[in-house]
């Protein structure tokens, strides 16, 4: 252990300090032992911490000093939509009313919590143009995969049970794929254009009597709206196939332009990306899929449904597809979505989205000039550099993101979307002031001149943080995956 | 109407329109094809003050009977256990909670290391060597466990107990679609996995046994005689689910020859939060690794050597592998295992089973108590902090009374098991005193057809 390292918890650990304070046992007390033999009374204590309540506090502060988020700084990571997490959100999902109720009460008992649910989905709808709505998807991943199910469902239950492909771009986030084998499709890829967008062509040369879906981001991964999706819905659907679309670049278009408008099927929402959940160091989030009237048969169960004025759930779905998670999702996420559109409403996510799009073309414009940009058209939310310019000089996009790092900014998403080399997806979301976009702007212009005059320091970046960069290598070739005491 | 989270002023929107060259933002818009785009507002309840929401929000928690205001013996599965106060003030820290996924380490030490330490936590209370950095909750971690024995072992049929978490069951079904699984339930007799029955359905095209461990009935399932059926067929694993606070009095399934672990890191500084987000965990063998889903941390040292953690073994997962992916996840529950990482923190290597022991102890006394008052318990079994009894009346009928006495009742075991019609699972946690249970006993006992 260098002196740099910050102890582990279990370093800190001592024989005989304790951070609990546990009540007596107030009832008699039985011979647990025997009843359950030597067998299955576990001889070895797991080696938890023994600390006191401050030194956890200080281990635990202490670690949240050496961590980034949003209300640490500027955060365009691409694709993320790393937004401002409201603090409102967070108070009234600590309410006791929200979150000390049982997943298992008569509902009778948790009207409120089924109101708001409703509600959610109710407002969820309308943002979408979807007929009805599940909240049951913990996540994105969970929400496409959910979708797919469903589609299954439905050609199975038509009869088409050689719809076995679904097809998605090459700009695709790796989930969608990833969802689609799982769903037990084979993934199928459908090329972009010189655009950047969907290649109809292609797109007529993959579809046929075996496509199940194609999966779509609008706007894609590139940030550009793919202005062709109602010849793209029509070559599907005229196929038998049906639209899914990925609700991650949502922040886009609310209020412009609503997926069920443009043709698809299904929709699964990031409610911790365009909604503000807080995506806590990776979770958890929450993935609620939209659908169409045609589908809505085969939606997760439970749904819940309003009688008279009474909330409760609906079991009886002969042809869902059945659960897809205990319980109804991941319901403290939804409610931090929701109030947050109640404090937005129709106006308000409206104007989210044309600030989300006029920083990024903002942005993209100042930065144009010292990165390659391969598609020059207006963008939406996010934007798409190439750092193949820099790589000439012996500077890679890696090197960039770690230059950024210098200057207290979470770099941008990079390598992603594959087909662009050296990528560098820009998100800078509607919630960040010009004086931040306009810092960034002059950082990424003053590396950018760096790199042709003085290269060494962004390949030899980052030189302020608490560690340098990482022997990933040797983490994957030789795995420590937990403490083991000395 | 005024946006609290939205800084543009009219003047940085001219400055911006200026620099890209654009007369108004709806020219950025142009490219959306007039047929799609939505000509009117959207129909969403108007936007509403700060003061206003908190108030309205405060209201409508208040139309829920909370289990602080109420006596709850309900569990299967979710439960009200104590959460120290640490808790709250460690995942309230902005640094942790509105952070990504740590993909850049230089500046993501602290969210990696802590799930570093989630990670060896979960490894020492299930006796697995490896622990993933969590997933979305017990019910789908134990489908991709199922997932992923059929696709390590190549075989389609899946043995799985009734016992186990009825809604898990549900889930395990779901996924179980895609690969196309057979799932065989093995039933219970008085609480328990029939051994018989399993006996019989294990052969050489089992995938694996999943077995949940204590029970959805509170049994502590035999797990050694379980294994000694599985050393007849080697191929096949072994997967079980586990609440992990049991876990700090039983024999860790990892001693029994588990080849998974998996549960629900819930009773560790969680709250029930109408049943998410929770978090899932998911333990393995050395063997199964570079097979688990989700991400991994682990430990490296930067170019001074300094030690430090990185995600690793990343070439199992979907946005590097895609469609060949072990799993399509992607979101975990990071603050989540974060919180019950607090939570193990605080209650410790001796809390632990001194907090275990309260909840036997207590359920136990429950347990007694009623069989003195005359109801019929269904196991005389070892049990952990919940057990089944027997009504005369319907467990809703029950509950209903009780509620009017400010109790929540256990569970009603006819949703899910027709021929446990007035079947009551009662789980008894260190949250409960003498006199609540003394309470829930009369107040029980009261009750007649």
């Amino acid at each position: 252990m260098s002196n740099k390292d910050f102890p582990l918890i279990f370093e800190r650990s001592k024989e005989g300090r304790v951070s609990y304070n546990l009540p007596e046992l107030d009832v008699p007390a039985v011979d647990l032992d025997a009843e359950l033999t030597d067998t299955y009374v576990r001889s070895e204590a797991p080696e938890l911490p023994e600390v006191s309540e401050l030194e956890i506090m200080r281990h635990y502060t202490g670690l949240s000093n050496r961590n980034y988020g949003v209300d640490s700084g500027f955060y365009p990571l691409g694709s993320c939509t790393m937004k401002y997490n409201p603090k409102i959100n967070e108070d009234v999902a600590r309410l006791d009313g929200f979150s000390h109720i049982h997943p298992l009460q008569d509902p009778k008992t948790v009207q409120g919590a089924l109101e708001m649910m409703y509600d959610l989905g109710e407002s969820l709808k309308e943002i979408t143009g979807m007929a009805a709505v599940s909240l049951q998807s913990a996540a994105g991943a969970h929400g496409e995969w959910t979708g797919l199910m469903m589609i299954r469902a439905f050609h199975e239950a038509n009869g088409d049970f050689q719809r076995t492909k679904v097809i998605v771009p090459d700009s695709a986030h790796g989930t969608n794929p990833a969802s689609a084998a799982v769903a037990g499709f084979e993934a199928v890829t459908v090329k972009s254009n010189e655009n950047g967008l969907v290649d109809l062509e292609d797109l007529k040369r993959v579809v046929g009597d075996d496509t199940a879906a194609l999966m779509l981001t609008n706007p894609n991964t590139l940030g550009l709206f793919e202005t062709e999706i109602l010849e793209m819905a029509e070559i599907v659907h005229g196929v038998g196939g049906k639209l899914y679309y990925d609700g991650a670049n949502l922040n886009a278009i609310m209020g412009y332009a609503r997926p069920g408008d443009m043709g698809f099927d299904v929709v699964h929402l990031n409610l911790h990306k365009t909604f503000t959940g807080p995506h806590g160091g990776g979770g958890p989030g929450s993935g609620p899929v939209g659908v169409s009237a045609e589908l809505e048969p085969f939606l997760p169960k439970p749904v819940i449904v309003k009688e008279d004025d009474f909330y409760t759930f609906d079991y009886d779905r002969p042809d869902s597809i059945g659960r897809v998670k205990p319980y109804y999702g991941n319901f403290g996420i939804n409610l931090r979505a929701y109030t947050y559109i109640r404090t937005m409403g129709a106006e308000g996510l409206k104007k989210v989205s044309e600030y989300a799009v006029l920083n990024a073309n903002y942005m993209m414009r100042k930065l144009e000039k010292a990165y390659d940009l391969p598609y020059t058209q207006h963008c939406k939310h996010e934007f798409v550099l190439s750092g193949r310019r820099q790589k000439k000089l012996g500077v890679r996009t890696l090197d960039i993101a770690k230059r950024l790092l210098d200057f207290n900014y979470h770099p941008p998403t990079i390598y992603f979307p594959l087909n662009v080399e050296e990528a560098l997806m820009i998100e800078p979301t509607e919630t960040e002031s010009k004086e931040t976009l306009d810092g960034f702007i002059d950082t990424m212009l003053q590396i950018a001149d760096e790199v042709e005059n003085n290269p060494e320091i962004v390949q030899e970046a980052p030189h302020h943080t608490i560690v340098k960069r990482m022997d990933e290598t040797t983490a994957a070739r030789k795995p420590v995956l937990r403490y083991k005491k000395a | 109407m005024e946006f609290r989270y939205l800084p543009m002023t009219e003047t940085d929107k001219k400055e911006m329109l200026d620099a890209i060259g654009i007369q108004s933002t709806e020219e950025l818009f142009s490219d959306i094809p007039d047929k799609v785009r939505l000509k009117r507002e959207m129909n969403l309840k108007a936007p509403t003050s700060e003061i206003e929401l908190k108030k309205e929000l405060v209201r409508m928690s208040k139309k829920n009977y909370n289990l602080q205001e109420y006596t709850s013996f309900l569990g299967a599965g979710v439960y009200d256990h104590f959460i120290p106060s640490v808790v709250d003030h460690v995942i309230s820290r902005s640094e942790f909670y509105t952070a990504y996924t740590p993909y850049q380490p230089e500046i993501s030490q602290g969210e990696l290391q802590a799930i570093f330490e989630f990670q060896t936590m979960i490894s020492e209370l299930t006796g697995m060597p490896v622990a993933n950095s969590s997933m979305y909750d017990g019910g789908t971690s134990l489908a991709e466990a199922v997932n992923l024995s059929a696709a390590q072992t190549r075989k389609k049929k899946v043995l799985v107990s009734k016992a186990i978490h009825p809604e898990s069951q549900a889930v395990i079904e779901t996924y179980a679609k895609g690969p196309n699984l057979e799932i065989v339930y093995i039933d219970h007799v008085d609480g328990r996995t029939d051994l018989d029955q399993l006996a019989r359905e294990l052969d050489e095209d089992t995938a694996s046994v999943v077995i949940q461990y204590p029970n959805f009935f509170g049994q502590v399932e035999p797990l050694k005689e379980v294994r000694e059926l599985l050393d007849g067929q080697k191929k096949t694993m072994f997967i079980v689910s586990s609440n992990p606070l049991a876990l700090g009095y039983l024999t860790p399934p990892g001693e029994f020859g588990a080849d998974i672990v998996v549960g629900d890191t819930q009773v560790f500084g969680i709250p029930a939060q109408f049943g998410g987000p929770h978090c899932g965990y998911f333990a393995t063998t050395e063997k199964l690794m570079r097979k688990i889903p989700g991400r991994l941390v682990g430990q490296t040292v930067d170019e001074d050597g300094v030690r430090g953690f990185v995600l690793t073994l990343q070439a199992r997962e979907q946005h590097i592998r895609r469609e060949k992916a072990t799993s399509n996840i992607c979101s975990n529950q990071a603050l989540n295992a974060l919180a019950s990482s607090v939570a193990m923190s605080s209650i410790g290597k001796h809390g632990l089973k001194k907090m275990a022991e309260l909840n036997m102890q207590k359920a136990r006394y429950a347990k007694k108590k009623l069989e003195e008052a005359g109801f019929e318990v269904l196991s005389d079994g070892a049990f952990f902090n919940e057990f089944v009894v027997k009504l005369p009346v319907t467990v809703k009928v029950a509950n209903d009374r009780l509620l009017e006495k400010g109790i929540i009742g256990g569970y009603d075991l006819a949703v899910y098991y027709p021929e446990l019609e007035g079947h009551m699972l009662i789980a008894v946690t260190e949250i409960r005193t003498k006199e609540e249970i003394d309470a829930f006993v009369k107040e029980l006992g009261d009750i007649h057809e």
